[in-house]
C-alpha cells in the first residue's frame, strides 16, 4: 500500500523532471533552427543584419516562453508531490 | 496659458507626497532579531517565496539575523464584521518564526494566504507586496511621464534636454514600429493605451529584477487583467468585417462554416490567454533561474561553485533585462496586431 503511493509519487517526480528536458529540448531545436537561418541570411546579405539580428531577438524570446510553458507546469507537479 | 496641465503644480506635488505618507503610516519598519537556527536549506522554500505575494515585504536579513521587514497593512471586509484593516505585524510570531499568530480569528498559512480559523468567508482587499509594486511602478511611469511632458513644452522647437531625450526615442519606436504598421491611420486613437501598455510593462519588469523588490508582471493577475483590458478594446472596437468573419466567414463552402464557428469563437478567447501566459511565464521563469543559480553556491557550500555561478547568474541577468524589454514590446505588438485586424477595413477582394 505505501509502496503504491509512493510508486505514485515518484513516478510523478519523474514525468516533471523528463518534462522539463524535453522542454528544453524543444526550446533548443526551435531557436537553433532560428540562429541558423539568421546566420545564413546575414551571410548572404550582411547589410541586412542588424534587422535580422532583431526579428532573431524576438522570435527566440517567443519559442522559448513557450519552452518555459512546459517548464513551469513540470515546477507545478514538483511542488504539488 | 498656465502649465499646471502639463508640469507638477506645487498642489499636485503636495498630494502625491501625502497620498505616499499615508501609506507608509498604516505600516511600519520592524528590525527583529531572530533566534539562529540550523535547519536544512531547502532552495524550492526560498524560490517560492521570493516569487510569491506576501503580506509583508522582507527586503533583506543582515548577517546578525535581523531581518528588515516592511509589514504592509492587511484590509479585510466580510459581511459579518466590515471592513478591517491592521498592520500584517500582528501575524510575526516573536516565538516561532515559521509559524503564524492568530489575531481576530484570521491567520496565516504556510503558503502566506490569509485564512479565518472558523472558515468564514471574507474578501481580502489588502495591500501587499506586489500591490505595493503597483503603486510604485505607477508613480514612477506617471512622474517620468509628466516630466517628459514638461519638458516638451519648456523646450518647444528647440532640441530635446534631459529624461525627455531618453524616452522620446522609446515612444516614437513603439509609434512608429509597433503601431503604425498595424493601424495605420487609427495610430492616433490607440496611441494612448499602447504606450501606457508598453512603458507600464517594461518599468514593471524592470523593477522585479532589483534585488529586494516584489515581482510584479510575474503575477498572473496582473498579467491577466492586462490582457483583459485588450480583449475589452479589441472587441469593443471592432466593426461589421471583424464579427462577419468570425461568425459567417466568407469564401468558405456552408457545411464548413458550422465547424470554423467554435474554432473562431474559441479563437477570441486564447489570444488574451496567450497574452496573459506569455508574459507571466518569461517573467516568472526568469526570476526561478536566476534563484535557482544563486541557491546552487548554498547548497554546495563551495567558494569555486559560488564564483562560477555569480558568473553565471549576471549572464543570465543581463538576458532578463533584455528579456524584460522584448516581453514589453511583444504583448503591445500582438495587442496592436489584434486591434488593427478587429478595426481593419472591409476591403474588396473577397
Amino acid at each position: 500500500m505505501l509502496l503504491a503511493l509512493l510508486m505514485d509519487v515518484s513516478l510523478a517526480v519523474m514525468g516533471a523532471g523528463i518534462g522539463a528536458g524535453l522542454a528544453a529540448i524543444g526550446a533548443g531545436i526551435g531557436i537553433g533552427r532560428i540562429g541558423g537561418s539568421a546566420m545564413e541570411g546575414m551571410a548572404r546579405q550582411p547589410e541586412a543584419s542588424g534587422k535580422i539580428q532583431g526579428a532573431m531577438l524576438i522570435i527566440a524570446a517567443l519559442i522559448e516562453v513557450a519552452a518555459l510553458f512546459a517548464l513551469v507546469i513540470c515546477l507545478l507537479i514538483w511542488t504539488k508531490m | 496659458m498656465s502649465d499646471s496641465c502639463l508640469s507638477l503644480s506645487n498642489l499636485r506635488k503636495k498630494r502625491l507626497l501625502l497620498t505616499a505618507a499615508l501609506f507608509f503610516a498604516f505600516s511600519a519598519v520592524f528590525a527583529s532579531s531572530e533566534p539562529h537556527e540550523e535547519e536544512k536549506f531547502n532552495p524550492a522554500d526560498l524560490i517560492f517565496h521570493h516569487i510569491s505575494d506576501a503580506h509583508e515585504w522582507h527586503f533583506a536579513t543582515t548577517p546578525s539575523g535581523q531581518h528588515i521587514t516592511l509589514y504592509l497593512p492587511v484590509i479585510l471586509y466580510s459581511s459579518d464584521r466590515g471592513l478591517e484593516t491592521f498592520s500584517s505585524h500582528v501575524f510575526h510570531n516573536e516565538a516561532d518564526a515559521h509559524t503564524s499568530a492568530i489575531y481576530n480569528g484570521y491567520t496565516l498559512d504556510e503558503k502566506g494566504h490569509l485564512i479565518a480559523t472558523d472558515g468564514r468567508s471574507f474578501y481580502d482587499i489588502s495591500i501587499t507586496k506586489n500591490v505595493m509594486m503597483l503603486f510604485l511602478t505607477a508613480f514612477l511611469l506617471v512622474a517620468v511621464m509628466l516630466s517628459v511632458a514638461a519638458g516638451y513644452k519648456k523646450n518647444k522647437g528647440k532640441a530635446p534636454k534631459g529624461i525627455q531625450s531618453f524616452i522620446e526615442p522609446i515612444i516614437l519606436f513603439v509609434r512608429d514600429e509597433i503601431v503604425k504598421p498595424n493601424l495605420g491611420h487609427k495610430t492616433d486613437k490607440f496611441l494612448p493605451y499602447l504606450l501606457t501598455l508598453f512603458f507600464f510593462i517594461l518599468f514593471g519588469n524592470l523593477l522585479g529584477l532589483l534585488p529586494g523588490a516584489g515581482n510584479l508582471t510575474g503575477n498572473i493577475a496582473v498579467t491577466l487583467t492586462l490582457a483583459v483590458f485588450t480583449f475589452i478594446i479589441t472587441n469593443v472596437s471592432g466593426n461589421g468585417a471583424y464579427w462577419s468573419h468570425i461568425f459567417w466567414t466568407p469564401d468558405v463552402p456552408l457545411p464548413l462554416r458550422a465547424v470554423i464557428l467554435p474554432v473562431e469563437i474559441i479563437g477570441i478567447f486564447t489570444k488574451p490567454i496567450s497574452l496573459t501566459v506569455r508574459l507571466f511565464v518569461a517573467i516568472t521563469a526568469g526570476h526561478i533561474v536566476l534563484l535557482s543559480l544563486i541557491c546552487l553556491a548554498f547548497v554546495f557550500h563551495s567558494y569555486v561553485v559560488g564564483t562560477f555561478s555569480s558568473l553565471v547568474v549576471l549572464f543570465i541577468y543581463l538576458i532578463e533585462l533584455l528579456v524584460a524589454g522584448i516581453q514589453a514590446y511583444v504583448f503591445t505588438l500582438f495587442t496592436s496586431v489584434y486591434i488593427g485586424m478587429a478595426t481593419a477595413e472591409h476591403h474588396d477582394d473577397h
